[in-house]
């Protein structure tokens, strides 16, 4: 099994880049080597009935190119809603997004949807296939509206399944599959544009312990391979392979800490001491 | 160590160096290896309460060897230790402690406190996590202990969480 499948793409931060002209956006003037992904002040708030709730209030974060960043926090403490308004899901209601060195926030819902063909994969806690669609298809899509050739997008479908254990069940329609095999055929409907952000909602949250396990290598690899992720989990074992957690709380970055494995649990046996 | 060897022994009678390797292959890496002498001083404890008896065996070609076995008064002490059920994990009362009263007596910021224990449980967990990947998954014993371990770690974050909402 090769690694390089899971391996994305070179996408340097350069808004120059060919092909990228359609993107708009202005870029970054100071930085040098820009963050893959920066915020600043980043609020979003829902109004209905005369009232206003601010589910994210002033959130300033930045992710490296290939970085893993795992976001946690009580329910209600936004973290989803960050997720949604970095994915161009949502609107931001004010501040600003920067992603690969242009900035995004103003971007209309078709200038979002352009720039997540390219640059932003999504998975969810419940899948969200198409359903009346085969496996196949559902992979194939966002590489065919990218502009990839039927030829070029099956190639690629083949090796994500094929990467992914699952190249037996192409031809079967979503719900014949079992929800560990779901996710993994979101994860390669999600990279099948190398793209150049991961955004991941819960994508164990709905899975076994087992599946997680299966789910949780497969982002670890791709992750090895250059894939940047930024991952909401309430899963502190899928946090914890993280590079870096942000915790969330009451719409507002509470921390930002770098993982660092504490030495002490060396071998199985120690395990036992842990416990207490 | 009193207990698995009573357990060990309540199967069949054996010599001491017979039960450190019965322990061994049973829980494999999951238990600390368990030292010879210690075996013994345990054994002589329990043969001084009455739980176990033992008699020398001869061997024609090496120094005799001394074997245990259960006595009724052991069997009994097994049964109730095996079916007493066992203590919960501990509140981690120590954290508890300083969350509580450092912040009362001036010493630290709550959401300090909260956050550098995260990052410490956190830093366990990846620890866990990396263990349990690199564990044979043939080895059932060593895995489910890891497992609990995780397990365990997780609610005490779900418990931090909780902490930061009533008390932040």
């Amino acid at each position: 099994m090769s690694r390089r499948l899971l391996t994305r793409g070179d996408h340097p931060p350069d808004p120059a880049a060919p092909g990228e002209s359609d993107l708009p956006g202005t870029a970054l003037p100071e930085t040098s080597q820009p963050a893959l992904l920066r915020t600043r002040k980043l609020v979003k708030e829902y109004r209905a009935d005369g009232v206003t709730v601010e589910a994210v209030r002033g959130v300033d974060i930045e992710l490296a190119v290939g970085e893993f960043v795992a976001i946690m926090g009580p329910s209600g403490s936004g973290k989803s809603t960050l997720l949604h308004v970095l994915g161009g899901l949502e609107p931001a209601t004010s501040g600003e997004i920067w992603l690969r060195g242009q900035r995004v926030d103003g971007l209309s819902t078709a200038g979002w949807a352009i720039l997540r063909r390219r640059h932003v994969g999504f998975v969810f806690q419940f899948f969200n296939l198409l359903s009346n669609m085969t496996v196949a298809d559902n992979i194939e899509l966002p590489a065919l509206l990218a502009g990839a050739t039927p030829r070029q997008a099956r190639r690629r479908r083949e090796e994500l399944l094929t990467e992914l254990g699952i190249a037996e069940k192409a031809g079967m329609a979503p719900a014949r599959l079992s929800g560990g095999e779901q996710q993994r055929v979101a994860l390669a409907r999600a990279l099948a544009n190398e793209p150049s952000l991961l955004l991941a909602d819960e994508p164990t949250g709905n899975l076994d312990s087992s599946n997680t396990r299966d789910v949780l290598r497969l982002l670890r690899r791709a992750h090895a391979g250059g894939q940047a992720i930024l991952m909401v989990t309430h899963d502190a074992r899928v946090a914890s392979l993280a590079d870096r957690v942000i915790n969330l709380f009451d719409g507002m970055v509470a921390d930002d800490a770098r993982i660092v494995p504490i030495p002490r649990v060396n071998g199985v046996q120690n395990v036992m001491e842990l416990r207490g | 160590m009193r207990q698995p060897l009573l357990a060990l022994l309540a199967k069949e009678p054996a010599h001491g160096y017979e039960l450190k390797l019965a322990l061994e292959q049973t829980f494999g890496e999951a238990y600390p290896s368990p030292n010879i002498g210690q075996i013994y001083v345990t054994l002589k404890r329990l043969e001084q309460d009455g739980l176990v008896r033992s008699q020398d065996v001869e061997q024609t070609t090496r120094p005799n060897k001394r074997v245990y076995e259960l006595t009724a008064v052991g069997r009994e002490a097994l049964r109730v230790w095996v079916e007493e059920p066992s203590d919960g994990p501990r509140i981690r009362d120590e954290f508890f402690i300083k969350l509580i009263l450092a912040p009362m007596a001036g010493l630290a910021d709550r959401m300090e406190l909260m956050n550098s224990q995260r990052r410490h449980y956190l830093g366990i967990m990846r620890n866990l996590a990396e263990l349990h990947a690199d564990t044979d998954p043939a080895d059932t014993t060593a895995r489910l202990l890891i497992e609990g371990a995780i397990l365990h770690l997780q609610a005490d974050l779900d418990w931090l969480e909780r902490c930061q909402e009533e008390l932040v």
